[in-house]
């Protein structure tokens, strides 16, 4: 209908490259930026922006991170949870050792200790495929998470056994602790997020991108065409951890304040699966509709179950709702495998032809 | 040095010196290791039989317990709340099939995964809607399983024998001869058997993929239902089992995807080897080391034997 190409020449090497070459998207793409950064926070209310806008952008970020690694890399990971927590707790060591410097260069650095043993977990991955890779990254993920508990250090030998936020002020405003605004947060986190996904995006069409596509796709064609899986698999790791480590330190500073070692557990490594999952392996874009779709959903159930005023207990809508993602998981899988990210493409391309059936 | 001995030398020479712990130890190892083993076995069922990674064996296993000891808490008699549990497990399996396999054939290894993993959520969630989230006590003596304790004295020490540890491996030990004889005797048994050769042969000499798959499922759930009362009999019944299952994937690593007695070897393995890490090596880490072991000794394992113990060699081609 309205998104069409038709008309839209290009005309130098540049503009046949670029990101979006359709206007429409570009349009549409500002729209949302717009929406997002200014809309939202003008006119959300402190929960909404704490609850819901806040979590989602932290866990579209690991999602980004894994999806480098399973979607686009072909190398399936259940620990994303404990490499979320190697950058929280990095996060937070760095903060209280060198409490001059400024948060934000903390959470960018942290990810490089994700990164850092994210490749380490990540050698495997050069002898051992598919299934057996998955469980292999199992090792990390309950290594890591009893390193969480049981190394003392990492949390300065507090007695609670969880690590805090720092509470710290960017040209005066309190950006970190309990005194910063939500929308303050909101934007940092905002920013970082579109920062990364905007990078990712780039890597992705670039060179290393085509050589983890290639090594997805088929990793000994790729080998003998001169693709080196140490390279290729190492970089995925070493990338996808980072952008995890990110997002996990901005879920400790960002958003919780305060977590424990059982907040990275493997629960939060499915979550995260899910998300990659319903979006669709391999698609940007996905990963923000299945953070969308999974974060959201649970929130959706409750609020219904309250607003049609079934007197039942908070415990048995935590059970309904774990019920329902499960069954959703699988009518998603059964109805279509690659996920949100398909319909989406499915939609435009109908658009595309409208109003004919073919194109 | 000092670091050397604490690994290498005084382990030992503790286990030299008090070998009633070691045997304890070894036994209580042994014990674990044989229900994780049945675990993996159900995996390898499900993998061999239709290439489905059965994330959801686990929770079959705590669904199977809180199924039996919930229908024995409505008054329903114990041997009659087994067969029903039965029931329940043979509806689940063709529920399984008809919803879920049979739409997503040929499929990708990880969406089947995933799959798996979604009915896990879809379970645990049904499970505790029904039979609610608080961890119940196994009907152990209704169901006419020993609970006494025997002392076995040796080495100048004592070592104790659970006798509901001693059923556990009795029975494993029954089941998994049973379920060698159903496979190499019984006519199900061999189509099973062709179906996890060659999916596409099976077919063209008539048998039924969809019959085989609910067959199989419900073999699994069957080995759920008794693992599950094992492990019921020795903790409690409660979700928090679904972790300790995670450690069959480990298991089913060392053992291979696809054969039954690396399953066996591999939940020995690594049952015996992470209660004796523990005891004697686990002090230098802090403690808790039981709760990777398993995954990090898989992972040591794989990189130099990628296809496992037992496991069929794994051949790619381009």
């Amino acid at each position: 209908m309205f998104y069409r190409e038709a008309g839209q020449f290009k005309t130098s090497y540049k503009s046949d490259s670029a990101i979006f070459p359709i206007l429409q998207d570009r349009v549409g793409l500002a729209i949302i930026i717009f929406v997002a950064a200014v809309v939202i926070p003008v006119f959300g209310n402190d929960l909404f922006l704490n609850s819901i806008m806040i979590p989602f952008l932290i866990f579209t970020l690991a999602t980004i991170g894994l999806n480098i690694l399973t979607g686009y890399c072909g190398q399936l990971s259940l620990g994303t949870g404990a490499f979320m927590g190697v950058g929280a707790y990095s996060c937070y060591k760095l903060a209280t050792i060198f409490p001059e410097v400024s948060i934000l260069i903390h959470i960018l650095l942290s990810g490089f200790f994700a990164a850092a043993v994210g490749v380490v977990f990540g050698l495997p991955s050069l002898r051992i495929k598919g299934l057996y890779l998955a469980i292999t990254t199992l090792a990390a993920q309950f290594f890591l998470e009893w390193a969480f508990v049981r190394v003392a250090w990492l949390y300065n030998y507090n007695d609670s056994g969880a690590i805090q936020n720092v509470p710290q002020k960017l040209f005066g405003i309190q950006i970190t602790g309990a005194a910063a605004e939500p929308v303050t947060r909101y934007m940092l986190v905002l920013g970082i997020v579109i920062m990364f996904t905007w990078l990712t995006s780039n890597v992705i069409r670039g060179r290393i991108g085509r050589s983890w596509m290639m090594i997805r796709d088929m990793d000994i064609a790729a080998e003998l065409m001169g693709i080196k899986p140490l390279n290729a698999k190492l970089s995925a790791f070493a990338m996808s951890s980072y952008l995890c480590g990110v997002s996990g330190a901005m879920l400790v500073f960002f958003w919780l304040g305060s977590v424990e070692a059982e907040s990275f557990s493997i629960n939060l490594s499915f979550q995260i699966l899910f998300m990659v999952i319903i979006g669709g392996m391999g698609s940007l874009i996905g990963c923000f509709m299945g953070a969308a779709f999974i974060f959201v959903l649970p929130l959706l159930i409750r609020a219904v179950t309250r607003g049609v005023g079934l007197d039942i207990s908070g415990a048995m809508i935590e059970h309904i709702s774990t019920m329902s993602i499960g069954a959703l998981i699988i009518f998603f899988l059964i109805v279509e495998p690659h996920g949100l990210a398909r319909l989406w493409q499915i939609a435009k391309e109908k658009l595309r032809n409208w109003p004919f059936p073919y194109g | 040095m000092d670091l050397f001995n604490q690994f290498f030398v005084d382990p030992f020479v503790l286990m030299a010196d008090i070998p009633d712990l070691l045997l304890q130890t070894v036994w209580e190892g042994f014990v674990s290791g044989v229900l994780y083993a049945l675990i993996a076995l159900g995996f390898v069922l499900i993998y061999k039989a239709s290439g489905v990674f059965n994330f959801a064996q686990g929770i079959m296993v705590v669904f199977a317990a809180l199924a039996l000891v919930s229908l024995h808490e409505v008054g329903v008699p114990a041997w009659l709340a087994v067969i029903l549990t039965l029931g329940i497990m043979a509806l689940l399996a063709i529920g399984v099939e008809r919803i879920v396999l049979r739409k997503l054939v040929n499929q990708h290894d990880a969406i089947l995964l995933m799959a798996t993993i979604g009915l896990t959520l879809f379970l645990e969630g049904l499970g505790e809607t029904i039979f609610g989230g608080e961890p119940k006590s196994m009907i152990t003596e209704e169901l006419g399983l020993p609970t006494g304790v025997s002392d076995w004295e040796v080495f100048g020490g004592l070592v104790s024998f659970q006798h509901i540890d001693i059923a556990a491996v009795v029975i494993a030990v029954i089941m998994v001869a049973g379920l060698a004889l159903f496979f190499n005797y019984s006519r199900i048994g061999r189509a099973l058997r062709a179906v996890a050769d060659d999916h596409q042969a099976a077919l063209s000499v008539g048998i039924s993929l969809n019959q085989i798959w609910a067959i199989v499922w419900f073999a699994a759930g069957v080995v759920a239902l008794v693992t599950g009362i094992m492990w019921g009999a020795r903790s409690d019944v409660s979700f928090a089992l679904e972790v300790i299952a995670l450690k069959a994937l480990a298991v089913l690593i060392l053992g291979g995807f696809t054969s039954i007695p690396g399953a066996i070897v591999g939940g020995l393995i690594i049952g015996i080897g992470e209660k004796v890490f523990e005891v004697y090596w686990g002090a230098i880490f802090g403690g808790g080391v039981e709760a990777w072991f398993a995954y990090v000794l898989a992972l040591i394992f794989l990189l130099f034997r990628p296809q496992g113990l037992f496991g069929e060699k794994i051949i790619e081609r381009v």
